[in-house]
Protein backbone atom coordinates (compact mmCIF):
# COMPACT_ATOMS: atom_id res chain seq x y z
CA UNK A 1 0.00 0.00 0.00
CA UNK A 2 1.35 3.71 -0.75
CA UNK A 3 1.63 5.88 1.95
CA UNK A 4 0.01 9.21 1.69
CA UNK A 5 2.20 11.67 0.03
CA UNK A 6 3.50 14.72 1.75
CA UNK A 7 4.18 17.93 -0.13
CA UNK A 8 7.32 18.61 1.06
CA UNK A 9 8.01 22.27 1.63
CA UNK A 10 10.66 22.81 -1.32
CA UNK A 11 7.68 20.66 -4.15
CA UNK A 12 4.96 23.39 -2.85
CA UNK A 13 6.73 26.54 -3.30
CA UNK A 14 7.72 24.48 -6.73
CA UNK A 15 4.34 24.23 -7.66
CA UNK A 16 3.43 27.57 -6.00
CA UNK A 17 5.76 29.10 -8.68
CA UNK A 18 4.69 27.39 -11.64
CA UNK A 19 1.47 28.98 -10.97
CA UNK A 20 -0.61 25.58 -10.41
CA UNK A 21 -0.59 22.66 -8.18
CA UNK A 22 1.41 20.19 -10.47
CA UNK A 23 0.83 16.73 -11.42
CA UNK A 24 3.69 14.15 -10.45
CA UNK A 25 4.43 11.02 -11.39
CA UNK A 26 5.23 8.96 -7.83
CA UNK A 27 8.50 7.12 -8.13
CA UNK A 28 7.19 3.24 -8.57
CA UNK A 29 5.20 5.05 -11.40
CA UNK A 30 7.97 6.46 -13.62
CA UNK A 31 8.04 4.54 -16.99
CA UNK A 32 11.39 3.49 -18.44
CA UNK A 33 11.88 3.05 -21.80
CA UNK A 34 15.12 1.36 -21.69
CA UNK A 35 17.18 3.16 -19.43
CA UNK A 36 15.24 6.34 -20.45
CA UNK A 37 12.45 8.32 -19.29
CA UNK A 38 10.80 9.97 -22.01
CA UNK A 39 7.93 11.98 -20.10
CA UNK A 40 8.24 14.39 -17.50
CA UNK A 41 7.36 13.48 -13.73
CA UNK A 42 5.36 17.05 -13.38
CA UNK A 43 3.58 19.25 -15.92
CA UNK A 44 5.39 22.20 -14.88
CA UNK A 45 9.09 22.44 -16.74
CA UNK A 46 12.18 22.32 -14.75
CA UNK A 47 13.56 25.75 -13.68
CA UNK A 48 17.26 25.51 -14.25
CA UNK A 49 18.78 28.13 -11.81
CA UNK A 50 16.95 26.08 -9.27
CA UNK A 51 18.59 22.91 -10.41
CA UNK A 52 21.85 24.29 -10.13
CA UNK A 53 21.05 24.87 -6.92
CA UNK A 54 20.19 21.28 -6.23
CA UNK A 55 23.42 19.70 -8.21
CA UNK A 56 25.22 22.15 -5.56
CA UNK A 57 22.95 21.50 -2.01
CA UNK A 58 25.31 18.90 -0.15
CA UNK A 59 21.54 17.77 1.49
CA UNK A 60 19.72 17.25 -2.15
CA UNK A 61 21.51 16.71 -5.19
CA UNK A 62 24.95 16.35 -4.04
CA UNK A 63 26.18 16.06 -7.17
CA UNK A 64 29.81 17.86 -6.74
CA UNK A 65 30.38 15.22 -4.64
CA UNK A 66 31.20 12.99 -7.23
CA UNK A 67 31.06 15.25 -10.58
CA UNK A 68 33.49 18.03 -11.50
CA UNK A 69 31.54 21.09 -13.14
CA UNK A 70 33.18 23.47 -14.94
CA UNK A 71 30.31 26.28 -14.71
CA UNK A 72 30.70 26.09 -11.02
CA UNK A 73 34.47 26.55 -10.56
CA UNK A 74 33.82 28.88 -7.98
CA UNK A 75 32.61 26.13 -5.49
CA UNK A 76 35.25 24.51 -4.10
CA UNK A 77 35.43 20.50 -3.62
CA UNK A 78 34.30 19.12 -6.62
CA UNK A 79 34.68 15.03 -6.75
CA UNK A 80 36.42 12.82 -8.63
CA UNK A 81 34.28 9.47 -8.78
CA UNK A 82 32.28 10.00 -11.71
CA UNK A 83 32.87 11.65 -15.01
CA UNK A 84 32.97 15.13 -15.16
CA UNK A 85 29.50 16.68 -16.54
CA UNK A 86 31.11 19.37 -18.95
CA UNK A 87 29.04 19.09 -21.95
CA UNK A 88 26.93 16.31 -20.85
CA UNK A 89 23.81 17.35 -22.66
CA UNK A 90 25.81 16.94 -25.82
CA UNK A 91 25.77 13.71 -25.15
CA UNK A 92 22.80 12.36 -23.79
CA UNK A 93 19.07 13.39 -24.36
CA UNK A 94 16.81 14.90 -21.83
CA UNK A 95 15.09 11.39 -21.58
CA UNK A 96 18.31 9.75 -20.89
CA UNK A 97 19.35 12.26 -18.30
CA UNK A 98 16.49 11.89 -16.75
CA UNK A 99 16.63 8.16 -16.52
CA UNK A 100 19.93 8.30 -15.60
CA UNK A 101 18.66 11.16 -12.86
CA UNK A 102 15.26 8.48 -11.42
CA UNK A 103 17.52 5.27 -11.41
CA UNK A 104 21.33 5.60 -12.91
CA UNK A 105 21.26 1.89 -12.09
CA UNK A 106 19.24 1.27 -15.59
CA UNK A 107 21.65 2.89 -17.27
CA UNK A 108 25.02 1.94 -15.39
CA UNK A 109 24.90 -1.62 -13.91
CA UNK A 110 26.72 -1.40 -10.70
CA UNK A 111 27.09 2.43 -10.53
CA UNK A 112 28.19 3.56 -7.08
CA UNK A 113 25.74 6.43 -8.39
CA UNK A 114 21.99 6.46 -6.03
CA UNK A 115 18.99 6.68 -7.25
CA UNK A 116 17.41 10.01 -7.17
CA UNK A 117 13.90 9.34 -7.41
CA UNK A 118 12.94 5.72 -6.23
CA UNK A 119 11.47 5.02 -2.88
CA UNK A 120 11.76 2.31 -2.12
CA UNK A 121 13.99 -1.22 -2.08
CA UNK A 122 16.64 0.09 0.37
CA UNK A 123 18.39 -1.58 2.95
CA UNK A 124 17.99 -0.38 5.94
CA UNK A 125 17.49 2.91 5.28
CA UNK A 126 17.56 5.67 7.87
CA UNK A 127 14.05 5.84 9.52
CA UNK A 128 13.79 10.05 8.25
CA UNK A 129 14.80 8.78 4.83
CA UNK A 130 12.71 5.69 4.95
CA UNK A 131 9.56 5.29 1.98
CA UNK A 132 11.14 9.00 0.02
CA UNK A 133 13.08 9.32 -2.60
CA UNK A 134 16.30 11.88 -2.61
CA UNK A 135 14.86 14.24 -4.72
CA UNK A 136 11.32 16.06 -5.06
CA UNK A 137 9.71 14.78 -8.98
CA UNK A 138 10.02 19.05 -9.29
CA UNK A 139 13.81 18.76 -7.92
CA UNK A 140 14.55 15.95 -10.78
CA UNK A 141 13.17 17.94 -13.60
CA UNK A 142 15.43 21.18 -12.38
CA UNK A 143 18.28 19.34 -12.62
CA UNK A 144 17.40 18.00 -15.84
CA UNK A 145 16.78 21.49 -17.16
CA UNK A 146 20.16 22.49 -15.19
CA UNK A 147 21.77 19.78 -17.56
CA UNK A 148 20.58 20.96 -21.08
CA UNK A 149 22.41 23.80 -20.44
CA UNK A 150 25.81 21.76 -20.00
CA UNK A 151 26.88 22.18 -23.84
CA UNK A 152 30.04 22.68 -25.41
CA UNK A 153 29.19 22.42 -28.96
CA UNK B 1 28.89 5.90 -34.51
CA UNK B 2 27.31 9.66 -34.22
CA UNK B 3 29.07 12.03 -32.48
CA UNK B 4 27.49 11.77 -29.33
CA UNK B 5 27.63 8.22 -28.78
CA UNK B 6 31.43 8.27 -29.82
CA UNK B 7 31.27 11.42 -27.10
CA UNK B 8 29.99 8.79 -24.68
CA UNK B 9 31.75 6.26 -25.10
CA UNK B 10 35.18 8.24 -24.47
CA UNK B 11 33.57 9.85 -21.41
CA UNK B 12 32.84 6.20 -20.06
CA UNK B 13 36.33 5.42 -21.04
CA UNK B 14 37.60 7.58 -18.92
CA UNK B 15 36.02 6.36 -15.88
CA UNK B 16 36.72 2.84 -17.05
CA UNK B 17 40.46 3.55 -16.44
CA UNK B 18 39.95 5.31 -13.86
CA UNK B 19 37.69 2.06 -12.70
CA UNK B 20 41.17 0.12 -12.73
CA UNK B 21 42.28 2.53 -9.98
CA UNK B 22 45.22 0.91 -8.76
CA UNK B 23 47.91 3.14 -10.69
CA UNK B 24 45.86 5.94 -10.47
CA UNK B 25 45.11 5.78 -6.53
CA UNK B 26 46.60 8.94 -5.08
CA UNK B 27 47.93 8.75 -1.76
CA UNK B 28 51.39 10.27 -0.67
CA UNK B 29 54.69 7.77 -0.39
CA UNK B 30 55.83 9.62 3.33
CA UNK B 31 57.06 6.74 6.16
CA UNK B 32 55.42 6.97 9.33
CA UNK B 33 57.93 6.66 12.02
CA UNK B 34 57.14 7.04 15.88
CA UNK B 35 59.58 7.53 18.26
CA UNK B 36 61.91 5.21 16.37
CA UNK B 37 59.81 3.07 15.58
CA UNK B 38 58.84 2.52 11.61
CA UNK B 39 54.93 1.54 11.09
CA UNK B 40 54.07 -0.07 8.22
CA UNK B 41 51.63 1.80 6.50
CA UNK B 42 51.62 0.31 2.58
CA UNK B 43 52.18 -3.43 2.29
CA UNK B 44 51.91 -5.97 -0.96
CA UNK B 45 48.87 -7.51 -0.93
CA UNK B 46 48.82 -11.44 -1.18
CA UNK B 47 47.38 -13.29 -4.29
CA UNK B 48 43.11 -13.61 -4.14
CA UNK B 49 43.18 -10.11 -1.77
CA UNK B 50 40.47 -7.76 -3.27
CA UNK B 51 42.95 -4.59 -3.27
CA UNK B 52 46.02 -4.46 -5.23
CA UNK B 53 47.82 -3.30 -2.25
CA UNK B 54 47.46 -2.61 1.17
CA UNK B 55 47.57 1.13 2.78
CA UNK B 56 47.12 2.75 5.80
CA UNK B 57 44.63 5.70 6.31
CA UNK B 58 47.53 7.64 7.36
CA UNK B 59 48.64 7.79 3.93
CA UNK B 60 45.77 9.42 2.51
CA UNK B 61 45.98 12.36 5.11
CA UNK B 62 47.52 15.98 4.85
CA UNK B 63 51.31 16.30 5.65
CA UNK B 64 49.96 18.58 9.16
CA UNK B 65 47.52 15.90 9.95
CA UNK B 66 50.06 13.40 9.94
CA UNK B 67 52.69 15.02 11.82
CA UNK B 68 50.50 15.06 14.42
CA UNK B 69 50.19 11.34 14.30
CA UNK B 70 54.14 10.88 14.00
CA UNK B 71 55.05 13.40 17.30
CA UNK B 72 53.58 11.85 20.62
CA UNK B 73 54.29 15.34 21.90
CA UNK B 74 51.90 17.19 19.44
CA UNK B 75 49.87 13.97 19.20
CA UNK B 76 46.20 14.97 21.45
CA UNK B 77 44.88 11.68 21.65
CA UNK B 78 48.12 11.07 24.66
CA UNK B 79 45.93 12.89 27.23
CA UNK B 80 43.64 10.13 27.03
CA UNK B 81 46.95 7.34 27.05
CA UNK B 82 48.00 9.02 30.22
CA UNK B 83 44.31 8.68 31.80
CA UNK B 84 44.34 4.93 30.53
CA UNK B 85 47.50 4.51 32.43
CA UNK B 86 45.53 6.27 36.02
CA UNK B 87 42.67 3.63 35.19
CA UNK B 88 45.13 0.94 34.56
CA UNK B 89 46.52 1.45 38.07
CA UNK B 90 43.60 2.07 39.80
CA UNK B 91 41.92 -0.61 41.57
CA UNK B 92 37.81 -0.58 41.03
CA UNK B 93 35.12 -3.00 41.73
CA UNK B 94 34.55 -5.87 44.78
CA UNK B 95 37.52 -7.57 44.07
CA UNK B 96 39.49 -4.83 45.35
CA UNK B 97 41.46 -5.16 41.77
CA UNK B 98 43.04 -3.27 39.32
CA UNK B 99 44.30 -3.80 36.19
CA UNK B 100 47.98 -3.72 36.83
CA UNK B 101 47.10 -6.49 39.93
CA UNK B 102 46.66 -9.16 37.60
CA UNK B 103 48.47 -7.55 34.67
CA UNK B 104 51.62 -5.91 36.20
CA UNK B 105 53.22 -3.11 33.68
CA UNK B 106 51.25 -2.60 30.84
CA UNK B 107 54.42 -2.20 28.97
CA UNK B 108 55.40 -5.72 28.95
CA UNK B 109 52.26 -7.47 29.34
CA UNK B 110 50.05 -6.12 26.36
CA UNK B 111 52.58 -5.74 23.95
CA UNK B 112 51.66 -6.75 21.06
CA UNK B 113 48.16 -8.01 22.29
CA UNK B 114 45.88 -5.39 20.14
CA UNK B 115 47.35 -6.81 17.05
CA UNK B 116 45.87 -9.94 17.44
CA UNK B 117 41.76 -8.96 17.61
CA UNK B 118 39.57 -9.68 17.63
CA UNK B 119 40.10 -13.01 19.29
CA UNK B 120 37.82 -15.78 19.39
CA UNK B 121 36.96 -16.71 23.12
CA UNK B 122 35.71 -19.58 23.81
CA UNK B 123 34.04 -19.08 27.02
CA UNK B 124 31.83 -16.83 25.51
CA UNK B 125 31.58 -18.47 22.26
CA UNK B 126 31.93 -15.54 19.99
CA UNK B 127 34.64 -13.49 19.12
CA UNK B 128 36.41 -10.67 21.82
CA UNK B 129 36.99 -7.37 20.08
CA UNK B 130 39.44 -5.58 22.46
CA UNK B 131 36.72 -3.65 24.32
CA UNK B 132 34.69 -7.19 25.01
CA UNK B 133 37.89 -8.69 26.70
CA UNK B 134 38.26 -5.35 28.96
CA UNK B 135 34.55 -5.86 29.83
CA UNK B 136 35.20 -9.09 30.43
CA UNK B 137 37.98 -8.36 32.47
CA UNK B 138 35.92 -5.86 35.07
CA UNK B 139 33.10 -7.83 35.42
CA UNK B 140 34.58 -11.53 36.05
CA UNK B 141 38.19 -10.60 37.54
CA UNK B 142 37.39 -7.58 38.87
CA UNK B 143 33.88 -7.62 40.23
CA UNK B 144 33.43 -4.14 38.84
CA UNK B 145 30.94 -2.44 36.47
CA UNK B 146 31.38 -2.74 32.80
CA UNK B 147 32.29 0.30 30.37
CA UNK B 148 29.80 1.78 27.70
CA UNK B 149 31.15 1.24 24.46
CA UNK B 150 32.15 4.67 24.33
CA UNK B 151 32.55 6.07 27.20
CA UNK B 152 36.10 8.12 27.97
CA UNK B 153 37.15 5.29 30.35
CA UNK B 154 36.86 2.66 27.66
CA UNK B 155 38.26 4.86 24.64
CA UNK B 156 40.99 5.80 27.19
CA UNK B 157 41.92 2.01 27.92
CA UNK B 158 42.04 0.67 24.52
CA UNK B 159 44.07 3.46 23.58
CA UNK B 160 46.48 2.86 26.17
CA UNK B 161 46.32 -0.82 25.71
CA UNK B 162 46.31 -0.25 21.78
CA UNK B 163 49.39 1.84 21.70
CA UNK B 164 51.45 -1.03 23.49
CA UNK B 165 51.43 -2.64 19.84
CA UNK B 166 52.14 0.08 17.87
CA UNK B 167 54.11 -0.89 14.99
CA UNK B 168 53.24 -4.72 15.21
CA UNK B 169 51.32 -5.88 12.41
CA UNK B 170 47.78 -6.96 11.98
CA UNK B 171 47.08 -10.42 12.06
CA UNK B 172 44.01 -12.27 13.72
CA UNK B 173 43.71 -16.15 13.78
CA UNK B 174 41.77 -17.06 10.59
CA UNK B 175 40.38 -20.47 11.67
CA UNK B 176 37.81 -22.64 13.65
CA UNK B 177 35.23 -20.45 14.37
CA UNK B 178 36.55 -17.34 13.52
CA UNK B 179 36.19 -18.03 10.08
CA UNK B 180 32.22 -17.72 9.47
CA UNK B 181 32.55 -14.83 11.29
CA UNK B 182 35.17 -13.15 9.14
CA UNK B 183 33.00 -14.63 6.13
CA UNK B 184 29.50 -12.65 7.56
CA UNK B 185 31.85 -9.36 7.80
CA UNK B 186 32.81 -10.12 4.38
CA UNK B 187 29.27 -10.08 3.41
CA UNK B 188 28.33 -6.91 4.91
CA UNK B 189 31.14 -5.61 3.58
CA UNK B 190 29.99 -5.28 0.05
CA UNK B 191 26.48 -5.29 0.80
CA UNK B 192 24.45 -1.96 -0.35
CA UNK B 193 22.87 0.03 2.77
CA UNK B 194 20.77 3.04 2.84
CA UNK B 195 18.45 5.41 0.80
CA UNK B 196 21.99 6.37 -0.67
CA UNK B 197 22.43 2.42 -1.71
CA UNK B 198 25.60 2.01 -1.04
CA UNK B 199 28.83 -0.57 0.31
CA UNK B 200 31.50 -0.34 1.94
CA UNK B 201 33.68 -1.50 -1.27
CA UNK B 202 32.16 1.16 -3.41
CA UNK B 203 33.73 3.64 -1.73
CA UNK B 204 36.91 2.03 0.15
CA UNK B 205 37.61 -0.82 -2.64
CA UNK B 206 36.57 1.07 -5.88
CA UNK B 207 37.19 4.52 -5.31
CA UNK B 208 40.28 4.74 -2.74
CA UNK B 209 42.80 7.48 -3.47
CA UNK B 210 39.56 9.94 -5.30
CA UNK B 211 37.93 12.97 -3.57
CA UNK B 212 34.31 12.49 -2.38
CA UNK B 213 33.85 16.35 -2.26
CA UNK B 214 36.41 17.29 0.46
CA UNK B 215 37.25 13.89 1.13
CA UNK B 216 40.26 12.38 0.44
CA UNK B 217 39.10 8.45 -0.02
CA UNK B 218 41.25 6.13 2.05
CA UNK B 219 40.94 2.10 2.23
CA UNK B 220 39.07 2.26 5.61
CA UNK B 221 41.34 0.52 6.81
CA UNK B 222 41.13 -0.23 10.81
CA UNK B 223 44.65 -0.21 11.85
CA UNK B 224 44.76 3.08 13.89
CA UNK B 225 41.69 2.91 16.37
CA UNK B 226 40.65 4.38 18.78
CA UNK B 227 41.25 7.25 16.34
CA UNK B 228 42.00 11.05 17.04
CA UNK B 229 39.64 12.76 14.67
CA UNK B 230 39.00 16.66 14.30
CA UNK B 231 35.50 16.25 14.22
CA UNK B 232 34.79 14.35 16.89
CA UNK B 233 37.02 16.67 18.91
CA UNK B 234 38.57 13.71 20.85
CA UNK B 235 38.86 9.53 20.49
CA UNK B 236 36.47 7.77 19.14
CA UNK B 237 35.57 4.06 18.84
CA UNK B 238 36.21 2.12 15.32
CA UNK B 239 32.23 1.29 15.90
CA UNK B 240 31.37 4.52 15.83
CA UNK B 241 33.37 4.97 12.31
CA UNK B 242 31.11 2.62 11.25
CA UNK B 243 28.13 4.20 12.24
CA UNK B 244 29.08 7.23 10.73
CA UNK B 245 29.73 5.76 7.32
CA UNK B 246 26.49 4.11 7.74
CA UNK B 247 24.76 7.48 8.54
CA UNK B 248 26.71 9.04 5.42
CA UNK B 249 24.80 6.39 3.28
CA UNK B 250 21.48 7.04 4.96
CA UNK B 251 21.32 3.88 6.34
CA UNK B 252 20.30 3.01 10.38
CA UNK B 253 23.12 1.46 11.61
CA UNK B 254 23.94 -1.51 13.41
CA UNK B 255 24.80 -0.92 17.22
CA UNK B 256 27.89 -0.51 18.74
CA UNK B 257 29.26 -4.20 19.91
CA UNK B 258 26.66 -5.59 17.33
CA UNK B 259 27.28 -9.19 16.00
CA UNK B 260 27.37 -7.28 12.34
CA UNK B 261 30.16 -5.08 13.93
CA UNK B 262 32.28 -7.58 15.53
CA UNK B 263 32.08 -9.54 12.19
CA UNK B 264 33.04 -6.42 10.06
CA UNK B 265 35.80 -5.47 12.72
CA UNK B 266 36.86 -9.21 12.31
CA UNK B 267 36.82 -8.99 8.03
CA UNK B 268 38.45 -5.69 8.15
CA UNK B 269 41.45 -6.86 10.66
CA UNK B 270 42.26 -9.50 7.94
CA UNK B 271 41.81 -7.82 4.57
CA UNK B 272 43.98 -5.06 6.38
CA UNK B 273 46.85 -7.65 7.86
CA UNK B 274 50.37 -6.70 7.73
CA UNK B 275 49.69 -3.02 8.48
CA UNK B 276 51.19 -1.58 11.47
CA UNK B 277 49.36 -0.52 14.40
CA UNK B 278 48.82 3.20 14.55
CA UNK B 279 46.69 3.33 17.74
CA UNK B 280 46.06 5.96 18.64
CA UNK B 281 46.15 7.72 14.86
CA UNK B 282 45.02 10.59 14.30
CA UNK B 283 42.54 11.89 11.39
CA UNK B 284 40.79 14.58 10.41
C1 LIG C 1 28.38 8.77 -5.28
C2 LIG C 1 28.75 9.22 -6.58
C3 LIG C 1 27.81 9.97 -7.49
C4 LIG C 1 26.86 10.94 -7.19
C5 LIG C 1 26.50 11.51 -5.82
C6 LIG C 1 26.29 11.35 -8.44
N1 LIG C 1 26.86 10.66 -9.47
FE1 LIG C 1 26.42 10.86 -11.47
N2 LIG C 1 27.74 9.33 -11.92
C7 LIG C 1 28.56 8.71 -11.01
C8 LIG C 1 29.39 7.74 -11.73
C9 LIG C 1 30.45 6.84 -11.10
C10 LIG C 1 29.02 7.82 -13.10
C11 LIG C 1 29.54 7.01 -14.28
C12 LIG C 1 28.70 5.80 -14.54
C13 LIG C 1 29.33 4.56 -13.96
O1 LIG C 1 30.17 3.98 -14.63
O2 LIG C 1 29.02 4.19 -12.82
C14 LIG C 1 27.98 8.83 -13.18
C15 LIG C 1 27.37 9.25 -14.37
C16 LIG C 1 26.53 10.34 -14.51
C17 LIG C 1 26.06 10.88 -15.76
C18 LIG C 1 26.50 10.42 -17.16
C19 LIG C 1 27.77 11.23 -17.39
C20 LIG C 1 28.45 11.16 -18.75
O3 LIG C 1 29.29 12.01 -18.98
O4 LIG C 1 28.18 10.27 -19.50
C21 LIG C 1 25.27 11.95 -15.45
C22 LIG C 1 24.54 12.85 -16.43
C23 LIG C 1 25.26 12.08 -14.00
N3 LIG C 1 26.03 11.08 -13.45
C24 LIG C 1 24.58 13.08 -13.31
C25 LIG C 1 24.54 13.20 -11.92
C26 LIG C 1 23.76 14.20 -11.22
C27 LIG C 1 22.97 15.30 -11.89
C28 LIG C 1 23.90 13.96 -9.89
C29 LIG C 1 23.24 14.61 -8.71
C30 LIG C 1 21.83 14.85 -8.75
C31 LIG C 1 24.85 12.85 -9.76
N4 LIG C 1 25.19 12.41 -11.03
C32 LIG C 1 25.30 12.33 -8.56
C33 LIG C 1 28.62 8.93 -9.64
C34 LIG C 1 27.79 9.80 -8.93
C1 LIG D 1 30.03 7.33 0.65
C2 LIG D 1 31.35 6.83 0.86
C3 LIG D 1 31.61 5.87 2.00
C4 LIG D 1 31.01 4.66 2.28
C5 LIG D 1 29.92 3.95 1.50
C6 LIG D 1 31.68 4.13 3.46
N1 LIG D 1 32.64 4.99 3.89
FE1 LIG D 1 34.03 4.66 5.35
N2 LIG D 1 34.82 6.53 5.05
C7 LIG D 1 34.38 7.44 4.10
C8 LIG D 1 35.15 8.66 4.22
C9 LIG D 1 34.99 9.91 3.36
C10 LIG D 1 36.06 8.45 5.28
C11 LIG D 1 37.12 9.44 5.80
C12 LIG D 1 38.31 9.45 4.87
C13 LIG D 1 38.88 8.08 4.69
O1 LIG D 1 39.67 7.62 5.52
O2 LIG D 1 38.49 7.40 3.72
C14 LIG D 1 35.85 7.08 5.76
C15 LIG D 1 36.59 6.47 6.78
C16 LIG D 1 36.45 5.16 7.18
C17 LIG D 1 37.30 4.51 8.15
C18 LIG D 1 38.48 5.15 8.89
C19 LIG D 1 39.79 4.94 8.18
C20 LIG D 1 40.95 5.53 8.94
O3 LIG D 1 42.07 5.45 8.42
O4 LIG D 1 40.78 6.07 10.02
C21 LIG D 1 36.84 3.23 8.28
C22 LIG D 1 37.39 2.15 9.19
C23 LIG D 1 35.70 3.09 7.39
N3 LIG D 1 35.50 4.27 6.73
C24 LIG D 1 34.95 1.93 7.23
C25 LIG D 1 33.77 1.85 6.46
C26 LIG D 1 32.88 0.71 6.47
C27 LIG D 1 33.08 -0.56 7.27
C28 LIG D 1 31.84 1.01 5.62
C29 LIG D 1 30.59 0.23 5.33
C30 LIG D 1 29.72 -0.05 6.45
C31 LIG D 1 32.14 2.30 5.05
N4 LIG D 1 33.29 2.78 5.61
C32 LIG D 1 31.36 2.93 4.08
C33 LIG D 1 33.40 7.22 3.15
C34 LIG D 1 32.62 6.09 3.04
Amino acid sequence: MAAPRILTAAALTAALAGGAWAAETAPAEVRFDGSAVPQRLTDAPGDPARGRAVFIDRKLGNCLACHANSDMADEPFHGEIGPPLDGVADRWSEAELRGILVNSKKAFEGTIMPAFYKDSGFNRPLRKFAGKPILTAQQVEDVVAYLLTLKEE
Amino acid sequence: MTARIIKRAAALGVIAAMGAGAALADYDDDELVIDGVKIATKVPAPPGHPLPEIVSGWRFRSDETQALEADDFENPAMVAVDYGQSLWDAVDGEAGKSCASCHGDVEESMKGVRAGYPKWNEKAGRPFTLENQINACRTENMKAEPWKWESREMLAMTALVGKQARGYPMKIRKDGPMAEWIEKGKELYYTRFGQLDMACSNCHEDNYGKMIRADHLSQGQINGFPTYRFKWQGLGSLHRRFSGCMKNIRAEPFKRGSDEFVALEAYLAVRGEGLGIETPAVRN
